[in-house]
């Protein structure tokens, strides 16, 4: 087990380089540069930053002391925003964004499985009907959309909730559902149609010639086989709720990471997308990881692969 | 011997998009108390389904009860609740199926999945369930039970999954076992095992076995009585040695045909019955056989062949049974060789 996770980081260490590579790459063909604005500086002064900022440097020098700070988590001082480091940046806005992408999760995962459950036992009957419309309507509309449409109903129409910000759990409800639609109906979509194969398997029928009811036989015997796929799901679907929040974000006036980072790439705030495209990644790599180790839990096969692998 | 099963006049359909599947017609057998019941046909002649629907397992929709009764204990299995087959399933009426790949579930321990009906229908504790599943899982045969109730299906090989599937299925001292083709899915060496277990266990614990397959070897090995199936209808009925020995109906006379004989030359072809079964979306309205019947005769393309009573044992739903069809003997290819069929096994 041991010597499994150990593998793991390992890869995770490689994955990381490489994206790091990747984005320095794609960061210095883009065209412009953190001091390009509408007003022209002089050129004496944007030497000057050029130089304070390393900019000036041969290229592959630049990217030899990208890495060797990257390795140290610190990723320097923001060209845009006067004195703040990078890390500042994060940890400030990290938390916007951990509690919305966490309630998000949760949403999805709750309502897109209960979903599901019920459009498979009662497949091809007015609940599957229904349950698969909300499904469709969910993946299809897109969650700008889904957000302003909640805003205009339960903050405007209703007065019921807050329209925008972050100031207490009630102003996180809606930004969170907006961002949980997508999810919630692929996971559905997901489970239903997983429920369905788990339904007709053998082993059901075994577990029903035991004489164990309905309900015995689908929560114990059927749920836990047919949830493997949502499982797998998961990591996906953390970074689709990471990446997607910074539209949500946007609307509801949120300053979390994802706004930052959208925010970055268009000051070419580089030491900024840097920072959080790395942090993203540690992210979205150690929550695979994660994923991999429930899986793990969830299914006994996989146990022992992963212990044979360990070897 | 006392009845303990009677299935009257079952009649089982299927809807699908096109038609109306009839897959069971009209069938009738009856199983006595400690006996072990082959039914024998091919691919969907209607012996699982038959199975299956003692049971009460067919999932309805798309399955239609049509008719017939399957009477056990007195009381008629078609006309019980749900909650009712529940109280039957597993306790007194238990089965086993073909692929012991998949019949197990894949993240629940063997001893779980032992224990289950043990805490369902005999009120056990999970602790007495445990020690009741490592004593049935001695009584067929495993190896370590106690290291091996705690593992999961997978860690099983073919065979002993298959021995853990009928420790599940006798773990209530049901007094019916159904087993839809236990041996099908396992290699030969295995499937005389498998065999061997169910005959001792039987003897061990008088379990009347209905046993389904398209193994005339296993049949011989270890039925008693055996009905033949064909096109959702049961054609012929008798002990073992009546139907390897005396068999009347021209679709066992091609079964017992198509078996490979240990005497028969090497270049030589394997006899096989030709054409293909009927469509059950629209079944003939005479015999099921006709259209590959090599003896067929006008009247049985229009009119189904009632039952001949051949001994107490032995009924064949066969025109040439008729006492102004021609005579027909049995063909040389469907000819047991000479000594008993019990022994040569």
């Amino acid at each position: 087990m041991a010597r499994y996770l150990l593998k793991k980081l390992g890869s995770i260490v490689v994955s990381l380089f490489i994206i790091i590579t990747i984005t320095f790459i794609l960061m210095k063909i883009a065209p412009g540069g953190p001091f390009t604005s509408e007003r022209k500086t002089s050129p004496a002064i944007e030497k000057q930053m050029m130089e304070a900022y390393g900019l000036n440097d041969p290229i592959h020098k630049q990217y030899i002391d990208y890495l060797i700070k990257a390795a140290k988590f610190d990723f320097g001082p923001s060209f845009k925003y006067d004195g703040q480091e990078v890390t500042d940046i994060i940890k400030r806005s990290l938390p916007y964004s951990l509690i919305l992408g966490a309630e998000a999760i949760l949403i999805a995962l709750a309502f897109g499985v209960l979903l599901g459950v019920i459009a498979a036992i009662r497949h091809n009957k007015f609940a599957d009907y229904t349950a698969m419309v909300i499904a469709v309507l969910g993946i299809s509309v897109p969650s700008f959309i889904m957000a302003t449409i909640l805003q205009y109903i339960f903050a405007i129409k209703l007065q019921a909730l807050p329209i925008a910000r972050f100031e207490s759990f009630a102003h996180t409800i809606l930004p969170a559902i907006a961002l949980a639609t997508t999810p919630l109906a692929f996971i559905a979509r997901l489970m239903r149609s997983s429920m369905l194969e788990v339904m007709s398997a053998d082993y059901i029928k075994t577990a029903k010639s035991k004489g164990l009811s309905e309900r015995v036989v689908t929560y114990r015997h059927a749920l836990r086989n047919a949830m493997l796929p949502v499982v797998s799901y998961l990591g996906p679907l953390v970074v689709s709720v990471l990446t997607g929040s910074f539209v949500i974000e946007k609307i509801f006036g949120i300053p979390g990471l994802g706004n930052e980072f959208v925010v970055s790439v268009t000051n070419r705030d580089y030491t900024v997308i840097m920072g959080t495209t790395v942090f993203f990644s540690v992210l979205l790599l150690v929550s695979i990881l994660v994923v991999d180790l429930i899986y793990g839990l969830i299914d006994p096969r996989i146990k022992v692969t992963s212990k044979e692998a360990g070897k | 011997m006392k009845k303990i099963l009677e299935v009257n006049d079952l009649s089982i359909s299927f809807d699908t998009y096109n038609a109306e599947v009839k897959a069971v017609r009209g069938v009738t057998f009856h199983l006595n108390e400690k006996e072990t019941l082959a039914i024998v046909g091919e691919s969907g002649s209607g012996k699982s389904v038959t199975a299956q629907s003692i049971m009460q397992l067919i999932p309805m929709p798309p399955g239609k009860f049509v008719g017939g009764s399957i009477i056990f204990n007195g009381e008629d299995l078609t006309q019980k609740s749900e909650k009712q087959m529940e109280n039957i399933r597993g306790k007194e009426i238990s089965m086993i199926f073909q692929d012991p790949m998949t019949s197990l579930n894949p993240t629940m321990t063997i001893g779980k999945q032992i224990a289950e009906s043990l805490i369902k229908h005999q009120n056990m504790s999970k602790k007495a369930a445990h020690q009741r599943g490592v004593e049935l899982l001695k009584l067929v045969g495993i190896p370590n039970p106690d290291v091996r109730i705690n593992q999961y299906p997978h860690q099983y090989s073919g065979g002993m999954r298959q021995r853990a599937m009928i420790a599940i299925a006798l773990a209530c001292n049901p007094k019916i076992l159904i087993a839809d083709e236990p041996t099908t899915a396992l290699d030969v060496t295995i499937q005389a095992q498998i065999l061997d277990l169910m005959r001792d266990l039987q003897q061990k614990t008088g379990t009347a076995i209905i046993m389904i397959t398209h193994d005339l070897g296993v049949v011989a090995n270890i039925a008693h009585r055996v009905a033949v199936m064909y096109g959702g209808k049961v054609v012929e009925t008798g002990t073992v040695d009546e139907i390897f020995y005396n068999p009347r109906h021209p679709y066992t006379w091609g079964l017992l045909g198509s078996m490979p004989k240990l005497d028969q030359n090497k270049d030589e072809e394997l006899q096989a019955i030709p054409g293909s079964p009927p469509d059950l979306a629209n079944p003939p309205k005479g015999c099921p056989f006709v259209a590959r019947c090599p003896y067929a005769m006008k009247v049985c393309k229009d009119h189904m062949p009632e039952y001949t009573k051949l001994s107490d044992t032995q009924k064949t739903a066969c025109w040439l049974l008729d006492e102004r069809a021609p005579k027909v003997d049995i063909p040389e290819t469907a000819v047991v060789g000479g000594t008993k069929v019990h022994d040569s096994f």
